[in-house]
């Protein structure tokens, strides 16, 4: 038989690397020369087996085009003020737009040339005249928009994956998945809501000051000042239990943000026994903050996280060293979680959960145990039912699916695709249909020897026979798995590549490798019968 | 020599009683057909329509209805409480609504759990949302994932069986590029979907692509039949399903793939013989092989149903509806569509030669 040697090396070679790519995966502590030589990829396998977290996250960019807006329309009003020039208001209207309301006419040209000088970014929109009012309305460029909108899911992703360091997650797969959608997934996380808490909060530090001009009645009534706001400090009263909110009118202008913040801790006060987060500045932050309390000694400064004040202590001296520490109701957990999510930084702008897929870690373990039982009980079955149908030539046919399975999973490592439950069903599945091959060519061979043909043209012709048929029907199934792969997601696409590979396995095994086989029993041992 | 279910030799009429086969799938889609009407479509997991679902553990037996009252507190409109495998300590906790926030539903849902039946003793053992937004996308995908897997085995078997790879893959193009500039603009995309395979089965029949046609046929047929039955059996339609779906056209398609492979083969050598005759040979000859791979594929497959566990429960169940109507298929659709259509050829021929 022509090259039956070289065959015979060749899958004993494949066999070999495929025990190579096995060996991570099955013996738990390798010597540390194994790596210098060969891979150490493990088969990784889906968070449905494992238990973890998936999301789906969408970055709400429009609100970092807003702030950005909204803080350039700050810059804009303390030009004009420099400038003296008088004017009403200047408000963000919409997403990106500034209205300008100006008290002169003739201030239209100086300010057309502000804009045209310190903000090329805004396209003039036109001037609207409402009685003796001019309203100059400003645009962000589309550009610009874009820009900032890519920069906040940039930002958002850097963000969530310092937060994940700080938390401490094991194999952690965040990335972009297209426009502003971020992919999460978590393995092994024994609490997502916690999880869920630390990636999404939006922890946007702000400190401002509490207005000791205007009345709060009076802005409750709805006469808020142009350059104020109200916000509420939340807080639980301790004998009731109940939630109360209560209001402060505050200055609009936010004087300092935890963009400045260089540590964050937790720390338990002395005397409440209550735990508290302490935050440190950067040299600049200190700077600004030394500044802030140094100016307003005896006024009221609201500490802000998310739009919702934590506490507002009165400023008694001037704090020089930048420290500053964040009361509250917390939980010992809620601390440290904040602390976590202030160190790590602020998103720039809230997300929003799409879509979310939690496994817990028993389910996990059940989906395995019971995956791997009914598969193994299934291909029993079928190595039970080769051999009592065909005789020796089933035992063939077994070492054939045997090694197909070795190959799939030496696959997985090499290619360190993963192995989900829908993925274990598709190795079952492709045992039922790898023994197809086999069939095919056993059916074949029986009705060529049923024609009176020698054991030896009887193989050639069942092999040569059906080999296109058993090509034709893998490629078809392989198209069906490629689409199902470029489609779908997480578990399925688990799926896709076990009976990919399977299919592709099973070419080699069950063509080429019993073919080997039956030369060596057929030309060497010089086999007159076949049992088959 | 081992063990022969199908004798060799056997001869058994398919083509003549395919009257039967039809009748048998005919019923069977009406069936389908009319379960789906009644109920307004197939009925699609969250996966497609977006919402939650919550499967909780507890630690002793909870009846379903302790559960609905302590969901009461938060008003979980249109939701459902259904028991998940046997002893009563497990519950799939069904909603329409999601939510983005980072509080889940899950979280509002263990918390009322436990205010009422004590801290910790409430699993949450798995959550799954789908924002209506994605919902949609993911239903999107999932069509065109189907039409597209048609697509390309309708080139494949055009090309391989008939050698008319450059008609077929024109056909292919075309229709792709229509879908894709439809899709542009907002015209519902099942309508498009339904259309598209319409067309192309016409232009099958016009093109005479005989082998794409009958294979496509028996695609669409067991596709049709298993939704049917999902239907039937009130079963939702999710991802997983839709996998199982394109995974049954695979192996259907491989068993028609294997008859007619038979079939071109003794076109080849007896070009004499009448062709409904070549194509029931064809049949007898490879029956003992059919038989035989359905029968090994069933194993398994039985074997994952039974001990599987819950997750792929509707998974396999679908896998096992494609595989047993997949194998009956290729026998009793794709080879009498070949029949059908080589007669309306030969009536054609000779209509224009007299």
């Amino acid at each position: 038989m022509k090259g039956l040697r070289w065959r015979i090396f060749l899958i004993l070679g494949i066999l070999f690397f495929t025990l190579i790519y096995l060996i991570p995966s099955l013996v738990p502590g390798l010597p540390i020369w194994w790596g210098d030589i060969f891979s150490t990829k493990k088969i990784q396998l889906g968070l449905d087996l494992k238990g973890g977290i998936h999301l789906i996250l969408e970055v709400q960019a429009k609100e970092a085009v807003k702030a950005t807006v909204d803080r350039l329309a700050e810059d804009v009003e303390d030009e004009l003020k420099k400038a003296k020039i008088p004017f009403l208001t200047v408000e963000r209207k919409g997403i990106k737009d500034i209205n300008i309301q100006l008290v002169r006419e003739s201030d239209i040209e100086r300010l057309q040339n502000i804009v045209k000088k310190g903000y090329p970014e805004f396209d003039w929109k036109g001037v609207e005249s409402r009685g003796r009012l001019k309203i100059v309305r400003l645009s962000l460029m589309d550009k610009r928009v874009e820009q900032i909108e890519h920069l906040a899911v940039t930002q958002a992703l850097e963000t969530i994956r310092n937060r994940i360091d700080e938390f401490g997650v094991t194999e952690p797969d965040i990335r972009g998945c297209g426009g502003n959608r971020i992919l999460v997934q978590l393995p092994g996380v024994k609490d997502p809501q916690r999880a869920i808490n630390i990636i999404g909060k939006t922890a946007r530090l702000e400190f401002k000051l509490v207005d000791n001009v205007h009345s709060l009645e009076e802005a409750l009534k709805g006469n808020i000042p142009p350059d104020d706001q109200i916000l509420y400090e939340v807080s639980i009263d301790k004998r009731t239990g109940q939630q109360v909110e209560i209001p402060y009118l505050l200055e609009k202008r936010t004087l300092l943000t935890g963009d400045y913040i260089s540590d964050a801790r937790v720390l338990i006060d002395p005397e409440t026994n209550e735990p508290y987060v302490g935050i440190s500045f950067n040299k600049q932050g200190a700077k600004i903050f030394a500044k802030i309390t140094g100016e307003n000694v005896g006024r009221r400064l609201a500490i802000i996280l998310d739009n919702k004040i934590h506490s507002a202590p009165v400023i008694r001296e001037k704090i020089p060293r930048g420290e500053a520490r964040i009361t509250g109701a917390f939980t010992l957990e809620e601390a440290k979680d904040l602390a976590v999510v202030l160190r790590a930084g602020a998103l720039p702008a809230p997300i929003r959960i799409l879509e979310e897929r939690t496994i817990g870690p028993s389910l996990g373990q059940d989906s395995i145990k019971k995956g791997f039982r009914a598969s193994l009980i299934g291909g029993a079955l079928v190595l039970i039912f080769m051999i009592i149908y065909y005789a020796l030539s089933g035992a063939i046919a077994n070492v054939a699916l045997f090694l197909n399975l070795l190959l799939i999973m030496a696959g997985l490592a090499a290619f360190q695709a993963t192995l989900t439950l829908p993925g274990i069903a598709g190795i079952a599945l492709t045992i039922g249909m790898a023994v197809d091959a086999n069939v095919l060519i056993f059916e074949r061979i029986r009705e060529e020897l049923r024609l009176g043909k020698t054991p030896r043209a009887a193989l050639d012709a069942g092999y040569g026979k059906a080999f296109w048929t058993i090509f034709d029907a893998n490629m078809t199934t392989l198209i069906t798995a490629l689409i199902l792969f470029q489609y779908g997601t997480g578990p399925i696409r688990g799926f896709a590549i076990t009976l990919s590979l399977g299919l592709i396995a099973n070419m080699f095994t069950a063509i080429f490798m019993t073919k080997v086989i039956f030369d060596i029993l057929v030309y060497r041992l010089r086999l007159k019968r076949l049992s088959i | 020599m081992g063990i022969e279910f199908i004798k060799p030799g056997i001869n058994i009429d398919f083509l003549g009683r395919k009257k039967w086969g039809f009748f048998i799938s005919f019923m069977l889609i009406l069936f389908g057909l009319t379960s789906l009407i009644i109920k307004g479509g197939p009925r699609y997991g969250i996966d497609f329509t977006g919402g939650t679902i919550v499967q909780v553990r507890f630690k002793g037996p909870v009846s379903a209805d302790t559960i609905r009252t302590a969901l009461k507190k938060i008003n979980l409109g249109g939701s459902a409480v259904q028991p998940f495998g046997p002893g009563g300590i497990e519950y799939l906790i069904r909603a329409k609504q999601t939510s983005g926030e980072l509080k889940r539903l899950a979280e509002k849902i263990r918390e009322v759990l436990e205010e009422r039946l004590g801290k910790g003793s409430v699993e949450i053992r798995r959550v799954e949302m789908v924002g209506p937004k994605v919902g949609k996308d993911l239903r999107k995908k999932a069509l065109l994932a189907l039409f597209y897997a048609i697509l390309a085995i309708g080139i494949y078997i055009s090309g391989r069986f008939e050698m008319k790879w450059a008609v077929s893959a024109a056909v292919g193009i075309s229709l792709l590029t229509i879908v894709y500039l439809l899709s542009l603009f907002d015209v519902s995309l099942s309508l498009l979907v339904i259309g598209a395979f319409v067309a192309t089965l016409v232009l099958y029949i016009i093109l005479d692509l005989r082998f794409a046609l009958g294979a496509i046929i028996a695609l669409i047929h067991d596709v049709f039949i298993t939704v049917g039955i999902f239907s039937l059996t009130n079963k939702e339609i999710d991802l997983p399903i839709i996998a199982a779906l394109l995974t049954i056209m695979g192996y259907s398609l491989n068993d028609t793939i294997v008859v007619f492979d038979r079939i071109r083969e003794n076109l080849r050598r007896s070009y004499k013989e009448k062709f409904s005759n070549i194509i029931n040979r064809s049949i007898n000859e490879v029956l003992s092989r059919t038989v035989l791979t359905s029968f090994t594929t069933l194993l398994v497959l039985i074997a994952l149903f039974i001990w599987g566990g819950e997750v792929i429960h509707n998974f396999v169940f679908a896998l096992l509806i494609g595989v047993i109507v997949g194998t009956y298929s290729s026998i009793f659709i794709a080879s009498p569509t070949l029949v059908a259509l080589e007669e309306r050829r030969y009536v054609f021929k000779r209509a224009k030669n007299g």
